[in-house]
């Protein structure tokens, strides 16, 4: 193997590796220090994550929400743009999904019905991440810093919404009234049921093939068109982009509207795969997540999901510890969760200088 | 204090970057008192050398004495304390700071800064009345000539006391007449005790001013010469390693009609400052038109504009049957397929992606071309398969496309940018510093290249900072100074120093009229 091919692997492989298992180090000594055998915790983790059918369907449930703000981070990564915004695009985009379900005409096909949900997720993600690209573009306002503040607004807006507007009639809390049959995402419990194979039910939906059919388009994307191109090269080299005759401002509109649309499908599986109605803080950590889970993967598709499973299993084996061990709270899967992105965000290179003095020592 | 009169001794010196030998056991020893100059193209390792010995980076092996004492600097302070002063390429200012501020810079004593500033006062009228070397104190950096700015860097490595004063090329952004004028200096801080390292490719340089010579060759010592028992051919073939011709043979241009009209241009670079006014010229087909010029007098900014890059802010530019305004302007995909050629100033920042493969770099400003795409789909092996014709055209070694493109040598980044630009055949070719920073070899081929273009009956303009290579290659030569032009001379009719005056407007007013006008 030449050096270049190495460092590739140790870059794309050995490096995310290392870091998780780090990460996981880490935790282990969190649990010690709160009286928790790591081990058995561990055992517990990786039961309630994989070892029944019910826990198997959770944890590829929140993988899907994942894979969905992973990729949303990865493709405006890879135009140099650092998209903190995903939690509030996936919440707005969520409501675009919502708008369509609630206000059309239920008797149409659920054919029509859903993509047209899915239409609605993708362009309300991209309105809501228009507005800090613009900024950006045209006025240099950090990207960063408006991302931010637009996640506050999109909280807020959604409260009044759905305190003032779109709360159903003659109910206490705040959410809509439920979608039509016609809008629901088959879930893959009936699916097998409708093949008569029984499977335990789970709020894993179709939603996931959307989420793996989008990696695969967003990987095309990037690497296969002129227009992933044109981004990667932005997202390079500036100068370089703009010699070639591309016009940054215009990648800046463009990738981020994209980088949105991909966030706002969270909705898709959230709401119309599983909860049926438009509700509060279905967005929750998603958006913050899919950042770990971006710079975990490598910002490529197959990264991502393979990170987005390794959260998945994270929240669905956490929520299953912290049930079953008195001393664990439930925010166990923050800390882990925390400390995943400080190794593989904060610490990234942490161990590269020892794995190429070992693995691929300059050859002189 | 040193008994022997040995300033700096430098044994089995090693340095590695990554899979890059910088310095291969070098060794070195500069005589007290005296200028020492280090040859060697760039990629030598001359710069690694000096920054090893200013604290910059540390050697992996190796042994360094500075003035009989062991030596190992891991910041610039040690070096500072052991004697030595270091003059960069790129100076290292506080623009907006007086001198007399910039000075100080880094030993400002004590908390009170009036108290340091006015000793620093004393010692500097002192420092300068000794060396020759008179600046005014109280003036904004950023107000003075370049070479004032070198004398105040000079100035600052002798008020931290140092011994020995290293040059890393320190002519690149003077006039010869600038230069002439630093060589002075040199004598006379020769004369008060000083060694000065000198760092340069420009032979010129070493056999008119120094005393000893080193040539260092990818990475090694190759040679260490007193200068007055050398001569240029002896030191080139030294440094390259092999006899070579650099007067390129060319014939005849046979020039015709003009393919571009700039008039009257007025162009703002990209921080908003005016860089070009009223410039007019013309590039006719069959020509290779050069532009001369001390770097950062415009060419560039005037480069960018004919590129598309930057718009223009008055007068127009006919190009090919378009006309480009500043109430029309062309990006450069628009001019691209005009069939207008760029290749940039700046290869590592423009020209190329490092981090992209070398087909992925040959694609750039091509990448919407239809012979590539198929409907959305952008076909790898087509972008593949092209890079790999137009790397055999032009001799890129390694041939592999897949090779990430900072992992090739200099001159063959610069052959792949070439051949990517060249190879679509344009009709004008826009070209600045084609040779910059690559080897003599390649600096060879790359001039025939782009005579061959010119024999093809292309419009050339060229800009390059090496009036050597405007002077072997050009047919007409402009020169810019300050954002205009300050003369236009025939390739047959030109001679260094009427260039130099001309690149410093320092030609007399009547004799510019005549020559200005086109």
């Amino acid at each position: 193997m030449t050096r270049d091919r190495r460092l590739a692997w140790i870059n794309g492989l050995l490096l995310p590796l290392f870091n998780v298992l780090t990460a996981f180090l880490a935790t282990a000594i969190v649990f010690i220090l709160i009286n928790v055998n790591p081990i058995e915790a561990t055992k517990i983790l990786i039961y309630g994550a994989f070892g029944y059918e019910e826990g198997i369907g959770y944890t590829l449930y929140y993988t899907t929400n994942f894979i969905f703000t992973g990729l949303a981070v990865a493709v405006a990564f890879h135009a140099g743009l650092f998209n903190i915004g995903g939690e509030g695009q996936a919440y707005i985009g969520g409501l675009g999904t919502a708008l369509v379900a609630l206000y059309i005409d239920p008797t149409l096909s659920a054919w029509l019905i859903i993509p047209l949900g899915i239409f609605g997720g993708l362009l309300f993600g991209a309105m809501w991440a228009i507005i800090p690209a613009y900024l950006q573009a045209y006025r240099g306002s950090h990207i960063v810093i408006t991302t931010i503040m637009f996640n506050f607004l999109a909280s807020a807006l959604m409260v009044y919404l759905l305190v003032h507007v779109l709360r159903e009639m003659g109910q206490m809390s705040p959410q809509s009234k439920d979608f039509p049959d016609s809008a629901w995402i088959p879930f893959v419990h009936e699916v097998f049921a409708g093949m008569g194979i029984k499977i335990a039910q789970s709020p894993l939906n179709l939603s996931i093939f959307i989420a793996l059919i989008f990696s695969a388009l967003v990987w095309f994307f990037l690497w296969h068109t002129r227009w992933g191109f044109a981004i990667r090269a932005t997202g390079k080299s500036n100068d370089a982009a703009v010699y070639s005759g591309i016009n940054p401002k215009k990648i800046i509109i463009v990738t981020m509207c994209i980088s949105g649309a991909l966030a706002g499908l969270v909705g898709i599986n959230e709401l119309m795969g599983v909860q049926h109605r438009l509700l509060l803080d279905f967005n929750y950590g998603y958006g913050f997540g899919g950042i770990a889970v971006a710079l975990m993967g490598r910002n490529h598709p197959i990264g991502i999901i393979i990170a987005a499973l390794l959260f998945g299993i994270l929240y669905q084996g956490g929520m299953d510890l912290a049930f079953e061990m008195q001393n664990v709270s439930r925010h166990i899967i923050v800390v882990m969760q925390g400390l995943v992105i400080l190794f593989c965000g904060g610490l990234e290179y942490l161990y590269r200088p020892l794995l190429i003095r070992f693995l691929a020592p300059i050859e002189t | 204090m040193a008994k022997s009169n040995i300033a700096i001794e430098l044994t089995d010196v090693d340095k590695h970057f990554g899979a890059v030998h910088a310095n291969d056991k070098v060794s070195l020893s500069v005589k007290s008192g005296t200028i020492h100059g280090i040859v060697g193209e760039n990629g030598a390792g001359k710069s690694t050398l000096m920054s090893i010995l200013y604290g910059f980076y540390q050697s992996d092996s190796g042994q360094i004495k500075v003035f009989d004492k062991e030596f190992r600097a891991t910041s610039s302070k040690q070096s500072i304390e052991a004697g030595i002063g270091m003059v960069h390429q790129h100076f290292m200012f506080v623009d907006n700071f007086t001198v007399l501020e910039n000075v100080i810079l880094g030993s400002e004593g004590g908390a009170l800064i009036s108290e340091s500033l006015s000793k620093a006062r004393v010692e500097l009228t002192r420092l300068a009345k000794e060396y020759g070397l008179e600046v005014e104190l109280d003036v904004a950096v950023e107000e003075l000539s370049v070479g004032m700015q070198q004398r105040v860097e000079i100035l600052k490595g002798l008020y931290k006391g140092a011994k020995v004063l290293i040059l890393d090329e320190p002519t690149g952004v003077l006039t010869p007449q600038e230069s002439d004028e630093l060589f002075r200096i040199f004598e006379a801080l020769k004369k008060q005790g000083v060694t000065i390292i000198l760092i340069t490719h420009k032979l010129r340089e070493i056999m008119s001013i120094t005393d000893y010579v080193s040539v260092m060759r990818a990475g090694k010592m190759v040679a260490h010469r007193q200068t007055s028992e050398t001569n240029p051919e002896e030191l080139a073939e030294l440094m390259i390693g092999r006899k070579v011709l650099l007067n390129i043979v060319k014939t005849e241009a046979k020039s015709g009609n003009p393919l571009l009209i700039a008039n009257n241009l007025e162009i703002y670079n990209e921080q908003g400052i005016k860089r070009v006014s009223e410039v007019s010229f013309e590039a006719r087909s069959g020509e290779i038109l050069g532009i001369a010029g001390v770097t950062g007098n415009g060419q560039g900014t005037l480069l960018k504009a004919l590129a598309g890059i930057l718009p223009l802010s008055k007068g127009s530019i006919e190009i090919l049957g378009e006309t480009i305004s500043p109430k029309r302007h062309l990006n450069p995909q628009e001019l691209r397929n005009l069939g207008v050629a760029h290749v940039p100033e700046d290869r590592q920042k423009m020209g190329m992606i490092a981090d992209f493969s070398a087909s992925e770099t040959a694609l750039l400003g091509y990448q919407n071309d239809k012979e590539i795409n198929q409907g959305v789909w952008l076909k790898r092996s087509s972008v593949k398969a092209n890079c790999e014709s137009i790397m055999e055209a032009f001799d890129v070694r390694p041939t592999n496309p897949d090779l990430k493109s900072s992992n090739f040598s200099g001159g063959n980044q610069q052959k792949l940018i070439l051949a990517r630009e060249f190879e679509r055949d344009p009709e004008v070719l826009i070209i600045g510093q084609p040779t910059r920073g690559v080897d003599i070899g390649a600096i060879e081929f790359i001039r025939k290249r782009i005579i061959d273009m010119r024999d093809a009956g292309k419009a050339i303009i060229l800009i390059s900072v090496e009036l050597e290579e405007i002077m072997s290659i050009s047919d007409r030569i402009i020169v810019m100074c300050d954002g205009e032009i300050t003369g236009t001379v025939d390739v047959s009719d030109a001679d260094e120093a009427t260039l130099g005056m001309m690149m410093a407007n320092a030609l007399p007013s009547d004799k510019k009229i005549t020559e200005a006008q086109l």
